[in-house]
């Protein structure tokens, strides 16, 4: 059975940009700093942190998904909504906290997912079996499978780069979903395809579900929200506003916006 | 079309499913920095296929469209060794019959070997920054992939010296195979230069162009394009040069003339010494490396 627990967990992160990525004006300034303190102090989620600038991009976030739940994110740009799908997923890794997932996971934090822009669809799907380590047989029926669902015709033997979003939505939701995970990770990358597409995804998400497993989504639609998740987590700098279902949840946030737009 | 049919035949998904656990195992609980970069290393090994298949498509998206093909470094290798090789024995006064067949293999094995591993090494995570941010993935696939990549490429430059040496009537014999370990060690070096290179080069972007500068002045002073015995009695000075000790694992065999143990001892003393600061870098820095690529 699938699920997810999280135990007050915290990530920072350095931002690095000009002078803090040159070896040679970072040897230098700390050779400078040991002489005398030229601390400064910045507010907000920004920290000084040891290797220079830190952001608090998620703090002290604790909750639980059972199997069967269909999470939504919710919550400004910046809130922290892609770091912690991030963290669901296993690319991001903190120290502070404790997180526990069971269960296969698929993260798919953009529709071009470890994929090459300059090689085919039906490439792109070998190179996605080469990742889930399938055999050549396994690999025949996840490309027929893909190549059905995500309906390209002949752009599938195109490269990606020709690709509109929507095409890249399809294929990348194809190969998202058809292998099956148990938890599924996705940004709100997918809600780019039209609405026969939406559809069809939905009926794949929702057998999904049926079988217990779990989905974590972001998005700004609120109409997909309510529509589509049966719990909805409120996200704000990093911290978790609000937890519940979506209705409860999405009506605050949505008076929160008015309030503050 | 029809919403009806979310693809597949159930049977499909099944199959799929099975091999699923093949798919990221859920997130393991807290794990030491040295579990998880040995975990990373397991994790590599499993999908060793995968990184060897993402060099070669690595290599054949660089020369897709061009006719030769990946040939053409073998094609530009070939002229500069014949121009290099016709200057260089005229200014050392050297026969080209002994001359050319050491600076066709020396310059192969500095370029498309030690130079180019270093050289690789240093883009092997931020070039794959896209994938990494957005996939969970050990980081020493990068180091599969890159080893793969350099390995096709210096397959190719290899039939510069090869073809030159059939010229010139210049075989090694069996000593050839004493190689093979040489190159092995070389694998080794590749992999640890991607975790300290690669690391401190993602980190710090001016470290590219330092480490180029570097490998430049190195090239001059190890016996790439002049021959050990040219320096005289100095030569011995040039076991301290840890590149000319590697250099000459694979060389030396090749040429026929098998290094001193000491050599041998050199290449691996000071491979180990790099391969266990490596290690520390990597280990320390792993979980950092993704917001610094």
């Amino acid at each position: 059975m699938a699920h997810i627990s999280l135990q007050n967990l915290s990530l920072s992160y350095p931002v690095l940009h000009g002078s803090a990525r040159s070896l040679k004006k970072t040897l230098f300034a700390r050779a400078r700093a040991s002489l005398g303190s030229t601390k400064s102090k910045v507010g907000g989620a920004l920290q000084n942190g040891v290797s220079g600038l830190e952001v608090l991009a998620l703090k002290d976030i604790t909750f639980d998904v059972e199997g069967g739940e269909r999470l939504g994110l919710v919550g400004h740009n910046g809130a922290g909504k892609t770091t912690l799908l991030r963290v669901l997923g296993g690319i991001y890794e903190t120290s502070s906290g404790s997180l526990s997932v069971e269960g296969e996971t698929h993260a798919m934090i953009n529709p071009g997912s470890g994929m090459n822009q300059e090689l085919t669809g039906r490439e792109n799907v070998h190179l996605f079996a080469r990742r889930l380590q399938l055999d050549v047989k396994e690999t025949e029926a996840l490309e027929a499978d893909v190549e059905a669902f995500a309906e390209l015709g002949p752009f599938f033997d195109l490269p990606l780069r020709l690709y509109s979003a929507g095409m890249s939505v399809r294929l990348g939701f194809a190969l998202a979903t058809v292998p099956r995970p148990q938890i599924l990770l996705m940004d709100e990358w997918f809600m780019a395809g039209d609405s026969n597409f939406q559809a069809k995804a939905r009926v794949r998400l929702e057998s999904m579900v049926e079988t217990a497993e779990i989905l974590v989504f972001t998005s700004h639609s609120l109409d997909i929200l309510r529509e589509w998740c049966t719990r909805v987590l409120w996200l704000e700098a990093g911290k978790i506003v609000m937890d519940g279902k979506p209705d409860a949840v999405l009506d605050a946030y949505e008076a929160f916006v008015a309030e503050s737009g | 079309m029809t919403e009806t049919s979310p693809a597949s035949p159930g049977s499909h998904n099944d199959v799929l499913q099975m091999q699923n656990a093949a798919l990221v195992a859920g997130v393991k609980k807290r794990m030491s920095p040295l579990g998880m970069a040995l975990a990373d290393l397991v994790e590599t090994a499993r999908l060793w296929r995968l990184g060897v298949m993402l060099g070669v498509l690595d290599i054949r998206l660089r020369y897709r469209g061009s006719a030769l093909g990946p040939l053409w470094m073998t094609v530009t290798s070939a002229l500069m060794v014949a121009s290099m090789g016709i200057i260089y024995s005229t200014l050392f006064h050297m026969k080209l019959g002994a001359y050319l067949p050491f600076l066709a293999l020396s310059l192969m094995l500095w370029q498309a070997g030690l130079s180019s591993l270093i050289s690789e090494s240093c883009e092997c995570f931020v070039s794959a920054e896209e994938s990494i941010r957005s996939v969970r993935q050990p980081f020493l696939l990068q180091a599969v992939r890159m080893l793969t990549r350099n390995a096709v490429v210096f397959g190719l430059n290899l039939i510069v010296p090869f073809v030159v040496f059939v010229i010139f009537g210049r075989w090694p014999g069996f000593d050839a195979v004493l190689a093979l370990p040489g190159l092995l060690l070389w694998m080794l070096d590749g992999v640890a230069a991607c975790m300290l290179l690669g690391s401190l080069c993602a980190r710090f972007r001016d470290v590219p162009p330092i480490i180029g500068s570097l490998m430049q002045i190195v090239f001059y002073v190890t016996p790439i394009i002049w021959m050990p015995q040219q320096m005289g009695p100095n030569s011995r000075l040039l076991i301290y040069n840890p590149f000319y000790a590697l250099l000459e694992i694979v060389r030396g065999p090749l040429l026929g003339t098998p290094p001193a143990l000491s050599v041998w001892g050199m290449a691996i003393g000071s491979s180990l010494v790099f391969g266990l600061i490596a290690t520390v870098v990597f280990v320390k820095v792993r979980a950092r490396l993704v917001f610094w690529i």
